[in-house]
């Protein structure tokens, strides 16, 4: 950073978050203006606190959520199994004893802690937002500096509401152009990770820029923000500009009056000077993106949905040549297989990448009117309670459950199968979530990375498929007749 | 947190990259509560197959784990960093480590030593010859030595310093509470706050 006249995003908002600057090699100390908690990466921590007797210094800037244990149906009856239960009840002690705000399971607020704070309008630009979960990158699509911590991290902040952190560098992720229809933002960033590796972004902030990124929503940004944990880095940041201000304006915790201009003046300021120099820089064509889907057991195994599995000998290096391999034995695939030709047991639509009602919609436009491969296990997982409501006012839930999909409550299910919702071993599944590692959704399950489109498309032909692929839809007078081949 | 200078021990080579928290520890482990007792979490899924290396003999009983590039990667779970704590493991070499995971080790006094891609390969080399070599890590040269082969590492400084001393970071940084303090009567009145809670 030093020697930077002018500054990128993320220096700005570092800058104005220091409490102190380290010497002689120390990192520098940071305030830390949101601290996003959930039953898994917590227990331990408020279990330091307490064994050091050290207060929790700023509950008002605290929240809980239940997410990663929390089933996804029967969610008025006692959590089943017990360890679970345990945790979730644990999280709902340690609230109560250090006065931590939290929404339960059964609470409209509910749901998916990356989900939860955009939607409160807790996740503001500019701020720094932690949480020991690595996808925290999430919040960064609002122009905030936000990073997946562990647990003793989790603690330091409870305690101090600070964390000692060394200063990043800084990458610009160009992405220029226009999408094509059905590419949607989560092939950008599948797209990224395959060109710059799931180590490439390591020590890096990333912020991604250009005209194809500033035509995205807010939650497709989101979903780009998200992964960026997946490429290595430490965070991914997206400059706020009225896309970001019409989304916040009005949300629960969003400021008002006075406040709102006093706040939009400054979030005008939160965006990379045009003389500022990224210590690096990669280029992306929207133009020429085309959906793009995960092959192997990282998320940079990848490949266009139109190519093939790659064989090992297309890698330059031995190592990666070895990880293509194993990846081809634990996935149980072939080289030279078109990716359209792989068929699926399930898809599964939902997780902190993709779970937002817009994602939602997009998947049920596809498949409205449509019949689902009868061999297929369609499961639908809102990212939250509020997203579930908002869904069902539109009618969404009609559609998914018309199709034959399963209708479920939020939570991070079956991305990472800590709930019941798993898949079995040698399960193959079609999934919009953001790792594809070996074991993630289950012992031996397989895991296909995916955008909602296709993930929808998918679903209704039992193979890899984007919307192209599908039969034109039956014309009005065909769809009201029986259904004959409804296995 | 106990003080980590030097440290000998068995050297187990793990011949793959991109070593994800997942396979550290499956998230099934996660529910626990608690910070100790996580040994048998880790490499579950691996450690079901007898020929992985630490179901042979002396790797079962190694301390330095000497692994490809890209360890860490993925989920921020500290359980990670508690499994290797828990199995034995006082040491982990790898040419690249993924951000989280590395921190997570130095706040445990897992010490995460970045080391050459070339020297790596040598080690494996050397360990998979002669099963059961010791490895030395010298935070003090900032060293390893494996046999005949002496390679630096890379680590910074403060994490350095912590681990050597054996400091803890909370402690540390309350020292400063008054910048704390100070800082916080500077935020601007509309920043955010979760309560009083608004739905």
């Amino acid at each position: 950073m030093a020697g930077h006249t002018k500054k990128t995003l993320a220096e700005k908002v570092w800058e104005d978050h220091l409490v102190r600057k380290g010497e002689d090699g120390q990192p520098d100390l940071l305030y830390i203006d949101l601290h996003l908690i959930h039953e898994v990466t917590s227990p331990q921590a408020f279990e330091g606190l307490r064994m050091a007797d050290r207060p929790l210094r700023r509950v008002d800037l605290t929240i809980a959520t239940e997410d990663h244990n929390t089933p996804t149906i029967d969610i008025d009856k006692p959590i089943a199994e017990p360890t679970s239960r345990k945790q979730i009840q644990t999280l709902r002690n340690n609230c109560e004893e250090y006065g931590v705000r939290i929404h339960s399971l059964g609470d409209a607020e509910q749901g998916i802690v990356h989900v939860v704070g955009p939607q409160l309008g807790l996740t503001q630009p500019g701020l720094t937002v932690v949480c020991g979960d690595s996808h925290t990158s999430t919040h960064g699509a609002f122009g905030a500096l936000a990073m997946g911590i562990g647990t003793s991290e989790v603690e330091h902040v409870m305690a101090t509401q600070t964390l000692p952190l060394n200063p990043f560098k800084t990458m610009a992720i160009n992405v220029e152009g226009t999408l094509k229809p059905g590419v949607t933002s989560k092939d950008i960033i599948l797209a990224v990770i395959a060109k710059i590796s799931t180590g490439g972004g390591q020590g890096y902030v990333l912020e991604y820029r250009g005209s194809a990124i500033r035509s995205l929503s807010m939650e497709a940004r989101m979903t780009i923000c998200n992964m960026s944990i997946e490429a290595g880095a430490r965070a991914g940041m997206i400059a706020p500009d009225q896309t970001t201000f019409d989304y916040l304006k009005d949300k629960p915790h969003a400021p008002q009056g006075e406040d709102w201009d006093a706040a939009v003046e400054y979030w005008t300021s939160l965006k990379t000077d045009d003389d500022a120099v990224f210590d690096a820089e990669v280029n992306l064509d929207a133009d020429t993106l085309e959906p793009f889907v995960t092959w192997g057991t990282n998320p940079g195994q990848g490949v266009s949905l139109s190519q093939s599995v790659p064989a090992p000998e297309d890698f330059q290096d031995e190592n990666d040549q070895a990880a293509c391999q194993r990846a081809l034995t634990y996935m149980d695939l072939v080289p030279g297989t078109p990716m359209k030709d792989i068929r699926v047991d399930t898809v599964f639509l939902g997780s902190c990448t993709n779970s937002r009602v817009e994602d939602l919609r997009i998947a049920a436009d596809i498949i409205r009117g449509r019949k689902k491969d009868p061999n297929i296990r369609f499961m639908v997982v809102p990212g939250s309670a509020r997203v579930r409501l908002e869904a069902e006012a539109e009618g969404l839930d009609k559609v998914f459950t018309d199709f034959g999909g399963e209708w479920r409550f939020a939570g991070c299910s079956m991305c990472l199968g800590m709930n019941p919702d798993q898949l079995a071993p040698g399960e193959r599944c079609a999934s919009t979530s953001n790792r594809n590692f070996e074991g993630r959704q289950g012992k031996g399950g397989r895991t296909h990375l995916v955008s909602p489109v296709v993930a929808a498309a998918t679903a209704v032909r039992g193979t890899l498929s984007s919307p192209s692929d599908l039969d034109p839809l039956p014309t009005a007078a065909a769809a009201t007749e029986p259904a004959s081949n409804a296995a | 947190m106990e003080p980590i200078i030097t440290h000998t021990g068995i050297g187990v080579p793990l011949r793959q990259s991109n070593v994800d928290t997942d396979t550290i520890i499956p998230a099934v482990y996660l529910k626990r509560i608690t910070r100790t007792g996580f040994e048998d979490a880790l490499f579950s899924a691996w450690r079901k197959d007898p020929e992985f290396i630490l179901n042979k003999e002396p790797f079962s009983r190694g301390s330095v784990l000497v692994a490809g590039r890209d360890f860490g990667t993925g989920s921020s779970r500290e359980h990670a960093v508690w499994a290797l704590k828990d199995y034995g493991f006082r040491v982990v070499l790898s040419s690249r480590f993924a951000d989280i995971f590395r921190g997570n080790s130095g706040k445990q006094g897992l010490l995460a030593a970045e080391v050459a891609q070339e020297d790596i390969e040598q080690i494996w080399k050397i360990l998979e010859n002669h099963p059961g070599t010791e490895i030395t890590v010298d935070l003090e040269s900032r060293t390893v030595t494996c046999d005949t082969l002496v390679a630096p590492f890379t680590i910074d400084d403060y994490t350095r310093w912590r681990l050597m001393e054996g400091l803890d970071d909370i402690g540390l940084t309350l020292r400063h509470e008054e910048d704390i303090t100070a800082y916080e009567s500077t935020r601007p009145s509309w920043k955010p706050r979760t309560l009083p809670a608004r739905t």
